[in-house]
């Protein structure tokens, strides 16, 4: 796809979020816009993926391990056709298949159940350790927030992926710098971030997380790094592109009302006629 | 079942690495992983035998049971092989959200639970394990009393499809049952003796014990029916209520609390289908200390002797 499509799609990506939370009544709006950008890259360009197959056996595999952005996950997912669109307004409703956090039992194309922060990368590197003993072609992301590398386990599993030199790996380091409490910095300063993934031994690519072409270019470079995972570390907006919600702490984990969710919407819907002008 | 031959003894933890060496030449997909206590695990067995498919994920247990989880979605059938502090401890919550949540195909092979840990004291005797785990659905839960049971469990765990918990000693126990004759069902109590003043439920190394306990009983002709519990999840309820139906009575012998484990889960049990008077034996609500083995089980109150006295009185009282 070209950047311009790409961007269109994200935007698409973004309207399923804001239809999916407030139909929900609940949800996190902000770490979804802010990683939507590279969900959609990740599914409409980088992966290997077939959304007719979702088992298909040399697949690349997707790790959401901040996995309370599943909305802009299940968004990216229905618009590639793993599911109906429709469906993403069942969002977090009893009996759902689209549980409030990832479930890989009963969402097509869900490769791993996480929503408890810290333990998906360690599963995204058991996944890239599977492929290197098998001698498998394919290749592993994962996305984490800056706010989860708090978490004791996301260092353990770096480490372990360093020291097994998992260049079939690549983790995405979403860094909207803020979370529940606050910037990230006021609650517990995950800074340098590319320092301490270095420092870890990966291949470490700061880029503007909201940017299709530093995306692009990023996941490129990390494809042909050798002997080492790759962090990108991705520094994004929160709640980028729905103007009440940028930058602020508070729609962290908040649904908007329906009023708010007709203001979001006229947003997107700008953003969306602002590209096809283009 | 040959109670009296007991010459031979030897550690479960040396029969979980023993039985991993011989499944690992059957089964390709068979992954073996610690966290930095392969010696003390028995799986430096496997290592040298198989060291492709060995991984040792360092210090970390967290990671380690994230890593088979992720391991297991691509088809490989992980053991991660830690204490059962912290296998079950340590991890717990990656075990629950990243294995048994997703129900994910991952064998959890914990050594030197209860007490029989000994000298390394309190920090390292797990005794709540059997409790942690099963609580969580579609966990499977295994606790074998000697070599041949334990080896049988390893092999029945890589057979069946899910999260098996597999706890294990240190200490080097009797061989009580018949490696030629022996068969093993996941969920199926054994019967060991019968009788019909008392139904006697134990579990791992008390198995042993209660055996002895059973003759001293006999001679004071109360003649009580033993039953080996080597699954505590799913339990063999069946056999919990017809035994108990028949005795009126139930004992429960572990080493582990007598909060959640064997003890609760028959309790559960009988209160449901079968009421009955329950007699609960096993470490009371307490932590542990550091002594000899041998010394420690007869100071908590685990041996024959002990659990003996306290059955008697229990006969008598009720």
């Amino acid at each position: 796809m070209t950047i311009l499509e790409l961007e269109k799609q994200a935007n698409e990506v973004r309207k399923g979020i804001v239809e999916a939370i407030h139909a929900a009544k609940s949800g996190h709006p902000g770490g979804s816009l802010s990683s939507a950008d590279i969900m959609t890259y990740l599914y409409f360009e980088e992966m290997n993926i077939d959304p007719k197959n979702p088992k298909m056996e040399n697949r690349d595999r997707f790790v959401l391990s901040k996995g309370h952005v599943a909305p802009a996950y299940y968004s990216a997912l229905a618009h590639r056709g793993f599911f109906p669109v429709e469906d993403l307004l069942t969002l977090r409703h009893t009996g759902s298949y689209l549980q409030g956090h990832p479930d890989m039992k009963h969402i097509p194309g869900v490769d791993m159940s996480s929503g408890s922060l810290g333990q998906g990368l360690s599963c995204a590197v058991g996944m890239a350790q599977a492929g290197k003993m098998d001698q498998k072609p394919y290749r592993v992301y994962a996305l984490c927030g800056d706010g989860e590398i708090q978490e004791g386990q996301i260092w353990e599993a770096a480490m372990w992926a360093g020291a097994h030199k998992l260049d079939n790996l690549t983790v995405i380091v979403d860094n909207n710098n803020l979370q529940i409490d606050g910037t990230v910095e006021e609650v517990c300063s995950p800074y340098p971030i590319d320092k301490k993934f270095e420092a870890f031994n990966f291949h470490v690519i700061n880029i503007d997380g909201n940017s299709m072409e530093e995306l692009r270019g990023a996941f490129a470079e990390a494809k042909a790094v050798e002997g080492k995972p790759t962090a990108i570390v991705a520094k994004t907006i929160k709640g980028k592109n729905v103007s009440f919600m940028e930058d602020v702490a508070g729609w962290h984990g908040k649904a908007p009302n329906d009023e708010q969710f007709a203001e979001a919407m006229a947003d997107l819907e700008k953003a969306g006629e602002a590209l096809c002008q283009n | 079942m040959s109670e009296l031959k007991q010459t031979e003894k030897i550690a479960t933890r040396e029969s979980y690495g023993n039985a991993l060496v011989e499944l690992g030449k059957e089964h390709e997909d068979l992954i073996v992983m610690d966290a930095d206590l392969a010696g003390a695990t028995k799986t430096d067995k496997f290592k040298k035998a198989f060291p492709d498919r060995h991984l040792n994920c360092g210090i970390a247990e967290a990671n380690m049971a994230g890593i088979a989880a992720g391991l297991s979605t691509c088809g490989k059938v992980p053991f991660i092989s830690s204490f059962a502090m912290f296998a079950a401890g340590r991890a717990y919550e990656q075990v629950r959200n990243s294995i048994g949540y997703p129900h994910l195909n991952v064998k959890i092979g914990a050594t030197h639970a209860g007490i029989s840990v000994g000298e390394d004291g309190a920090t390292h005797q797990c005794l709540e394990d059997l409790a942690l785990m099963r609580e969580i659905p579609g966990m499977v839960v295994m606790n074998p009393c000697d070599d041949v049971e334990a080896r049988a469990a390893v092999r029945a765990a890589y057979e069946h499809v899910g999260p098996v918990y597999l706890r294990f000693g240190r200490l080097a126990i009797p061989i009580i049952n018949d490696r030629e004759t022996y068969k093993f069902e996941i969920g199926k109590g054994v019967v060991l003796k019968e009788g019909c003043d008392v139904t006697i439920f134990a579990t791992g190394l008390e198995v042993n014990e209660v055996l002895q306990a059973a003759g001293m009983l006999e001679k004071d002709g109360i003649k009580p029916e033993v039953i080996n519990i080597h699954t505590i999840k799913p339990l063999d309820e069946e056999l919990v209520v017809s035994s108990v139906s028949k005795t009126k009575k139930a004992v429960t012998v572990e080493e582990h609390s007598v909060i959640g484990g064997l003890g609760s889960a028959v309790c559960e049990c009988l209160s449901e289908k079968a009421p009955a008077k329950v007699l609960r034996i096993g470490v009371q609500d307490v932590f542990g200390e550091s002594g000899p083995a041998e010394e420690l089980i007869k100071k908590y109150g685990l041996d024959a002797e002990s659990i003996y006295k306290k059955v008697k009185t229990f006969v008598k009282e009720h």
